[in-house]
C-alpha cells in the first residue's frame, strides 16, 4: 500500500477511537463541570458496560443485531444505577468534597475491578458485531460497523448538546454548573441533578464501551486507558467545557491513530501523556477552554 | 493542639523503635521476614506523609520517586556493577532531581489539577521503564543477584540477604526517618509547612516565600521515596515496573490514611495495619484490591482523620 491509503487508513482507525473517546470524555466532563468531581472510577464504568454487552448478547443468542441492540439499551441502564447508587451512598456524603471524592472513587474503581475480575474472569471475550457488511474502498475494503459507529456516536454527541443547550433539563444542569447554591435557592434540587449528571455520566461511558466492545474485546481491565485518554481530552478541550472535549477527542484520536501506526503504540502514549501534563502545567484552562469558573 | 514537651515526644519513638527492635527476636520467621518488609515501605508513606499530611498536597504519582530510588539502585548495581552504598547513594541521587523537575513543574499547579498532573508525570514515568526494557527488564524486572548485595567494610562484610542483618537495616533506615521527620515537624519549617496547608495566601502575606518552601517539601519527601524504593531493591534483591505503577501511588495514599495524616507515627501505623489485613483476608480470597477499594471508602467516609488522627482528636492531644 502506497503512503496515502496507509495514511487514510490509519485516520479512519482514528476516527473510531475519537468518536468512542469524545462520548466517554463528555460522560467525565459533565460530572467534572457541574458536580466538581474528578471520577477516576469512570474508566470501570466503561469497562462494566462491555462486559454487561458480553453478558446480555450470549444470554440472549439468536441474530447478533438482536442481542447488541439489548445490550446498547440495557447495559448503560444497569451501569447508571449503579453509578447513582455509588453517588448517593458514597459521594453525596462526602459534601463533593474535591479530595475525598477522589480516593473514593478510586476506590470504587478497585471495587468495580476486582468484582469485574471475579464473576467475569481474566478472559477477554469477543462480541459479535450487528452486522458485518464491508465498504469497498478502490485501495481496502473497510469494515461497515466500525463507520456506524462513528456515526452513532456523533448522533449521540448531538442529542446530549440539543438536550443541554435547548431543554429544561439542560437548563438546570448549567444552572448547576454555573452556581449551585443560587440554582438550590430558586428550587432546584440540586443534589437530584447531581445523582442524575453523575448517573448520565456513567452512562455515555457505557454507550461508548458497548460500541466498541464488537471490535475490540471485552476485558476486566480494558478501563485503564480509556480513563487516561479521557483525562487528556478532558484536559486539553478545557475541564467542563463541551465544544474542546469534543474537538479535543477528534485531535487526540486522530493523532493517536497516525502515531501509533507510523510509530511504537508506548512511544506515542509516553510523548501524548507528556504533552498534556505540559498543557495542564503551562496552560491549566486548557487549549480551547475558557477559565473555569 | 497543645504542644508535646520534647522528652514525651521523642521518648514514644524512641520507645517504639525500641519496640520493634526487641520484636526482632520474639517474631516468627515469616512475620520477621513481612515487618522488615514494612518497615521499608512505611519509610515510603512517612515520605508521602510529608507532602499530604503536612504540606497539604495530594499527590497521586508518588510511585515515581520510589521507583527512581529502586532502578536508581537496581540499575547501578546490576548494570554498573556498583557498591551497595554508592548504588543507595544513585537511587537518592535520582529520588533529588526527579523530585525538584518534578517539583518546578508540578507545584505550578493547585488542588485537582495538581494531583493530575503529578498521575501523568508518573505515568510517563512508568511508560519510560517499560520503553527502555533491554535496560530495565520491563513488566518482568530484574533480580538483584546475591552476591551483590553484600556490604563491606575493609575485611568485615555484612550480607543484606541474611534476615537479621535485614531486618536491622531495614529498622535502621526507618527510625533515622522517623527522628528526621520528627525534629522537622518540630522545626520552625515544619510549622511553615503546616500554615501553608491551613491558609496559603495568608501565608504569603506574612511573608513566606511559600513555592519555595513547597518545593522544598516536594523534594524531602522525593528522598524519603527513594530512599525507600533503593532500600528495597538492595534488602529484597527485586526491581520491577509494577512499583512504578499507579497502585504504588495510591497505596502510600491508603496507608498515611489509614494511620492518619500528619502525625509522624501514622504512616507506620497504617502499613502495618494494611498489610496484616491482607495477609489475613489473603488466606480466604485473592480479591485484596477490593479489600483496599473498600479500605479507601470506609475510611474517607467514617475516619477522615486516620487512626492516629483520631486518637490525637479524642484524647492525646500532644501526639506529635
Amino acid at each position: 500500500m502506497h503512503f496515502g491509503p496507509h495514511l487514510l487508513l490509519a485516520a479512519l482507525e482514528g476516527l473510531v477511537t475519537s468518536a468512542v473517546l469524545a462520548l466517554t470524555a463528555l460522560g467525565l466532563s459533565l460530572v467534572f463541570g457541574v458536580m466538581r468531581v474528578v471520577n477516576v472510577a469512570h474508566g470501570e464504568f466503561f469497562m462494566l458496560g462491555a462486559v454487561l454487552a458480553w453478558a446480555i448478547t450470549t444470554s440472549i443468542g439468536g441474530h447478533p443485531a438482536l442481542g447488541f441492540l439489548a445490550a446498547l439499551v440495557i447495559a448503560p441502564l444497569i451501569v447508571g444505577a449503579i453509578a447513582l447508587v455509588a453517588e448517593r451512598l458514597v459521594l453525596r456524603r462526602l459534601n463533593y468534597n474535591p479530595e475525598a471524592t477522589i480516593v473514593a472513587t478510586i476506590g470504587m474503581l478497585y471495587i468495580i475491578q476486582q468484582l469485574a475480575l471475579t464473576f467475569y474472569g481474566p478472559e477477554a471475550r469477543p462480541v459479535e458485531p450487528p452486522f458485518t457488511y464491508r465498504i469497498l474502498l478502490p485501495w481496502f475494503g473497510y469494515s461497515g460497523y466500525k463507520l456506524s459507529v462513528i456515526a452513532a456516536s456523533a448522533l449521540l454527541l448531538v442529542a446530549t448538546w440539543l438536550v443541554l443547550t435547548r431543554t429544561k433539563i439542560g437548563l438546570i444542569m448549567r444552572a448547576t454548573q454555573y452556581d449551585s447554591e443560587t440554582a438550590q435557592a430558586f428550587g432546584i434540587p440540586v443534589g437530584r441533578v447531581y445523582g442524575g449528571v453523575f448517573a448520565l455520566g456513567a452512562m455515555l461511558a457505557a454507550i461508548a464501551a458497548v460500541l466498541i466492545v464488537p471490535i475490540s474485546q471485552a476485558h476486566y481491565l480494558m478501563g485503564q486507558d480509556p480513563l487516561l485518554l479521557s483525562f487528556i481530552v478532558v484536559i486539553i478541550g478545557g475541564l467542563g467545557s463541551l465544544r474542546g472535549t469534543v474537538v479535543a477527542a477528534v485531535l487526540i484520536g486522530l493523532s493517536d491513530g497516525i502515531i501509533s501506526m507510523f510509530f511504537s503504540p508506548t512511544l506515542a502514549k509516553i510523548i501524548a501523556t507528556l504533552l498534556v501534563a505540559m498543557v495542564l502545567v503551562f496552560r491549566p484552562q486548557g487549549l480551547f477552554g475558557t477559565a473555569s469558573r | 493542639m497543645s504542644e508535646a514537651s520534647p522528652a514525651k515526644a521523642y521518648g514514644l519513638h524512641l520507645g517504639a523503635i525500641a519496640l520493634l527492635f526487641v520484636l526482632s527476636f520474639l517474631l516468627p520467621e515469616y512475620y520477621h521476614g513481612l515487618l522488615a518488609r514494612i518497615m521499608v515501605l512505611a519509610v515510603f508513606a512517612m515520605g508521602y506523609n510529608m507532602l499530604f499530611g503536612y504540606v497539604g498536597l495530594l499527590s497521586l504519582g508518588h510511585a515515581m520517586f520510589f521507583a527512581a530510588g529502586l532502578y536508581g539502585a537496581g540499575l547501578a548495581v546490576i548494570q554498573l556493577g556498583w557498591s551497595v552504598p554508592a548504588a543507595f547513594a544513585a537511587g537518592l541521587g535520582c529520588g533529588v532531581v526527579l523530585s525538584l523537575v518534578i517539583g518546578l513543574l508540578a507545584l505550578r499547579t493547585s488542588g485537582v489539577a495538581f494531583m493530575i498532573v503529578t498521575m501523568m508525570f508518573a505515568q510517563v514515568f512508568y511508560l519510560i521503564i517499560l520503553y527502555f526494557s533491554s535496560w530495565t527488564g520491563g513488566d518482568q524486572g530484574m533480580v538483584v543477584p546475591q552476591p551483590a548485595r553484600v556490604l563491606a567494610f575493609g575485611a568485615t562484610s555484612l550480607d543484606l540477604t541474611n534476615p537479621t542483618v535485614r531486618y536491622m537495616s531495614a529498622l535502621g533506615l526507618f527510625s533515622l526517618v522517623l527522628l528526621i521527620t520528627l525534629a522537622l515537624v518540630r522545626s520552625r519549617y515544619g510549622r511553615v509547612l503546616v500554615a501553608i496547608r491551613e491558609n496559603e495566601e495568608r501565608t504569603k502575606m506574612l511573608g513566606y516565600d511559600t513555592f519555595s518552601n513547597k518545593l522544598a517539601a516536594v523534594v524531602i519527601s522525593g528522598i524519603v521515596c527513594a530512599a525507600s524504593g533503593a532500600a528495597y531493591a538492595l534488602l529484597f534483591g527485586y526491581v520491577g515496573s509494577s512499583f512504578a505503577s499507579v497502585q504504588y501511588s495510591i497505596l502510600p495514599l491508603l496507608w498515611v490514611l489509614l494511620g492518619g495524616a500528619a502525625t509522624t507515627l501514622g504512616p507506620l501505623i497504617g502499613t502495618l495495619f494494611m498489610y496484616y489485613v491482607i495477609d489475613i483476608t489473603s488466606g480466604y480470597t485473592s480479591a485484596y484490591l477490593l479489600i483496599v477499594g473498600i479500605a479507601l471508602i470506609l475510611l474517607v467516609l467514617f475516619l477522615p482523620k486516620g487512626i492516629l488522627g483520631s486518637m490525637r482528636q479524642r484524647w492525646l492531644g500532644w501526639l506529635p
